[in-house]
């Protein structure tokens, strides 16, 4: 690692300001980000270490709505009685995200702001039609995932919390990695009234909304109309784990399994 | 640009001064001589390093030292009481939950974590439990049936 400054604010507010400087990082979990510093791929000369602002943290229902802060991990939101009742699929996916280890340390704003393309969030923040929140403004999650780790965020803005709308039916099926535990592909369905959302992670650039299963969906909520969707390869990743055509085909297959998984007629998968 | 932080390392309290940079696992291994505590991959993945942070299994590789300040540390060498191994630890020795034994540190501080959390675990909730630990010579199966039996000698102890 090369060597940085190291800052502990304790509020929102401070952070923020200490983020102002271009050269300064948010630290939050540092499940991705200190391997990355270890690698030498970054070099901030300041980090700004979130994870003693306790306003980032926590879960809470609003209505119609989970309320993640930033700062809460992975394991505590598959824990969470509130959201394994109101958001089962929410916390099943929290509950797959890498390892134990990695669950206790890294938070749904570290994922979300980093974007990675093969994170699984990304599937439930879209797959859900959640607003990301910050300290300057709300975003819907159609405009907040813009490509290959790239998100509307603006330099120093910082993720404060998610609202998750809950759904009527939802729920996340994918194929991992078995190394890394990264999604290979992965499909969020969610039923909300009459409406059908399905949001890809690990196949593209970035997590994206898969509309003609929403289509197909939305007319027969069914595995079979799922799997009867021919996805088009063009765009998709390719690296050594997966070809492009193999992540098409992975596509209506996942959410076939997911839609199973809704209408409860499959357990796992 | 160097930091004093204070931990409590297996119940004793300590202060070690650091740059940002250092790890965990560094402070344990290289300024307190807890060597016990293993790097393997050094990547997040391997699960060697893995200590207990406030009650919480992480890997000690991937956590900067300074991010800990005020925290409670436990690590392997805190398992045993004396010369009496934690009934975990005798478990794997009486299972066969290892060979070379350089996992072992990480496996055994995983596995009671996850007893902690689950009691009774089945034999997949072990699996999932240590997804994160790699070992290379024993195939799992010893293992497994260390977890299985420490699980059940930890509710007895």
């Amino acid at each position: 690692m090369y060597p940085f400054a190291y800052h502990r604010p304790s509020s929102i507010e401070e952070a923020v300001a200490l983020l102002a400087d271009p050269e300064a990082k948010a630290l939050a979990g540092g499940q991705t980000l200190i391997p990355v510093l270890k690698q030498r791929l970054a070099m901030p000369e300041a980090l700004v270490d979130l994870g003693r602002i306790e306003s980032l943290k926590g879960i809470r229902r609003e209505g119609d709505a989970v309320i993640i802060g930033a700062g809460t991990t992975h394991a505590d939101v598959a824990a969470s009685p509130l959201v394994r009742e109101a958001l089962p699929a929410l916390a099943d996916l929290a509950g797959l995200i890498g390892d134990p280890q990695v669950r206790n340390r890294g938070t749904l704003g570290g994922s979300v702001a980093n974007a990675d393309p093969s994170a699984d969030y990304p599937a439930a923040v879209l797959g859900l039609g959640a607003t990301v929140h910050t300290d300057r403004r709300a975003i819907s999650a159609d405009d907040y995932f813009l490509g290959l780790f790239t998100t509307a965020l603006e330099g120093g803005e910082l993720v404060t919390a998610v609202s998750f709308a809950v759904a009527e039916v939802a729920a996340y099926r994918s194929v991992r990695n078995p190394a890394s535990g990264y999604a290979v592909a992965g499909v969020f369905v969610a039923r909300v009234g009459q409406g059908v959302r399905v949001a890809v992670t690990g196949a593209g650039p970035s997590a994206f909304r898969a509309t003609a299963l929403e289509q197909a969906l939305a007319d027969s909520f069914t595995p079979e109309a799922a799997r009867a969707v021919s996805w088009p390869e063009e765009g998709l990743n390719e690296d050594l784990h997966a070809s492009p055509a193999y992540r098409a085909a992975l596509i209506p297959v996942l959410a076939a399994r997911a839609v199973a998984a809704c209408c409860g007629t499959v357990a796992s998968g | 640009m160097s930091i004093p932080i204070r931990l409590t390392v297996n119940g004793r309290a300590v202060e070690v001064t650091v740059e940002p940079r250092i790890l965990l696992v560094e402070v344990l291994r290289e300024q307190l001589g807890l060597t016990g505590t293993h790097v393997g991959c050094d990547t997040s993945q391997c699960g060697a390093c893995v200590v207990w942070l406030d009650g919480r299994s992480v890997k000690s590789c991937a956590v900067l030292a300074v991010q800990c300040d005020g925290s409670a540390v436990t690590t392997i060498e805190g398992l045993a009481d004396g010369e009496v191994l934690h009934p975990m630890q005798a478990a794997f020795r009486e299972h066969h939950g290892l060979q070379c034994g350089f996992c072992t540190p990480g496996m055994v501080m995983s596995a009671v974590d996850l007893v902690h959390r689950n009691p009774r675990p089945t034999e997949a909730a072990i699996a999932t439990g240590l997804y994160g630990n790699i070992c290379r010579c024993t195939g799992y199966r010893g293992i497994v049936n260390a977890v299985r039996a420490g699980a059940e000698a930890m509710e007895q102890s």
